[in-house]
């Protein structure tokens, strides 16, 4: 006799949701519609638990929720001020460690990292500004690379790699001194066979990479932030889809 | 009417562009009914130019030389609270795209090889106040008690701060509110 097996189940803040095997907790969470806050995540690209965003607490223990596996009978804190306090902390840490000015930047309204300071009500920087000196390429014809804003979330490396089927971006060094490079003997975006249609051109959460000639096409009021909030599930597709490529 | 004192109002700019200045006159008629709660001191608003003792005090812009480092260390004195408003103030916003370069560049940049300059030199009249290595936010200088984020903050935004501090509440900007610019 055969038995149906008993679905496995985790419990976030109180709420079960069913996951299947190899199932990441951010996996779970998204398709039951409870939002984890992520900015290095992507659906369907290999995890690489960068940002640090995602941090629940998983049976008391801090652990990234897009590189975790799910497991039956976790029990999972998420929306709680705790936690989310130290997201926020994250975040402005991403702000100082950049150059981040907002009303100057062809992303906003349309930027996650700025979407993901509104959801966790940062009013200020709160570290002390770092102003770091960072290669900005604009060689490429379409494709502008503007290192001051990216926060190494390796979105590009990945897409590129796994979906494009390139290899056009890689991170060098180690911490503070990490970077973002370009896989060309120059160093140059315009000796990469990148194109504006790339998962990779198009994936940054930030306004480090930007097709151009497209800055400020949508006026305030029909940006993506304008009309949703980043705790939507399944936004990353169409925040996607809405960076054009080409001329339209 | 109650016979209340009204609490007193000081605002100034330091490395801003007086946009918060102007969005803060877009409160339109409600100034009217707050300037029953407050009155103004020092502010561009009044041309008053000597600070005395103040409830509220709201920073428009960045730190970008010794004139501003002086007038914010004055405000922190004569202030109860301190806001500070707008981009600049908070993280130094468009000026601070300035900490790119050094300031021998800037300034180089800007007095002698600009392309249209006439009679090329770099300002040195004593009475100019001296330029810092770099743009800062305020709140890397002196105490700062509150922010109110945006480029510039809304009308509604200065209206729902001010009414907040004279009900003698903690000022919450609402989340979805929020904006940087
Ligand atoms: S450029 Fe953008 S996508 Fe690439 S690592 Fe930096 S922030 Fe991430
Ligand atoms: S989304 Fe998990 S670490 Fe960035």
């Amino acid at each position: 006799m055969t038995t149906e097996p008993e679905p496995k189940l985790i419990c976030i803040d109180g709420q079960e949701i069913p996951f299947q095997h190899g199932q990441t907790i951010m996996d779970a969470a998204l398709a039951a519609g409870i939002y984890i806050p992520h900015l290095c995540h992507f659906p369907g690209i290999t995890p690489q638990g960068n940002c640090k965003l995602c941090t629940v607490e998983v049976n008391g223990k801090p652990l990234t929720a897009c590189t975790s596996p799910a497991a039956d009978g976790q029990q999972i804190r998420n929306n709680t001020t705790e936690l989310n306090e130290a997201r926020k902390a994250l975040t402005q840490m991403l702000f100082m460690e950049g150059n981040h000015i907002c009303p100057s930047c062809e992303k906003t309204g349309n930027c996650p990292l700025q979407a993901m300071a509104y959801h966790l009500g940062m009013l200020h920087g709160r570290f002390p500004a770092q102003y770091p000196l960072r290669q900005v390429d604009a060689s490429h014809p379409t494709i502008m690379l503007d290192r001051d804003r990216c926060i190494l979330c390796s979105l590009c490396v990945r897409a590129s790699r796994e979906v494009d089927g390139k290899n056009v971006f890689a991170i060098a060094g180690r911490g503070i001194h990490a970077s973002l490079i370009v896989n060309t003997s120059s160093g140059k975006l315009a000796d990469s066979d990148i194109e504006p249609s790339d998962l990779a051109a198009k994936i940054c959460p930030v306004g480090a990479i930007l097709i151009k000639e497209h800055g400020y096409d949508a006026p305030i009021g029909r940006r993506i932030f304008d009309q949703h909030k980043i705790s939507e599930i399944g936004l990353e597709k169409e925040i996607v889809a809405r960076v054009k490529s080409d001329d339209q | 009417m109650t016979n209340k004192p009204k609490l007193k109002l000081a605002t100034t700019s330091l490395a801003g562009c007086f946009g918060c200045h102007m969005s803060f006159l877009d409160m339109d008629e409600r100034l009217v009914e707050l300037l029953e709660q407050i009155e103004f001191d020092r502010s561009p608003f009044t041309d008053i130019k000597q600070l005395g003792p103040c409830d509220i005090g709201l920073i428009e812009g960045g730190v970008c030389n010794a004139e501003n480092v002086h007038v914010l260390r004055t405000f922190r004195e004569h202030c109860r609270i301190l806001v500070a408003v707008g981009a600049c103030a908070i993280n130094g916003g468009v000026p601070a795209m300035r900490n790119h370069y050094s300031l021998q560049e800037c300034l180089e940049e800007v007095y002698l090889n600009s392309p249209d300059t006439v009679n090329p030199h770099i300002p040195n009249d004593p009475e100019l106040p001296l330029l810092l290595d770099k743009v800062y936010p305020v709140h890397e200088v002196v105490k700062i008690d509150y922010f109110l984020p945006g480029c510039p903050p809304t009308g509604d935004a200065f209206y729902s701060l001010l009414k907040d501090l004279i009900g003698g509440r903690e000022p919450q900007v609402e989340k979805g509110r929020l904006r940087y610019d």
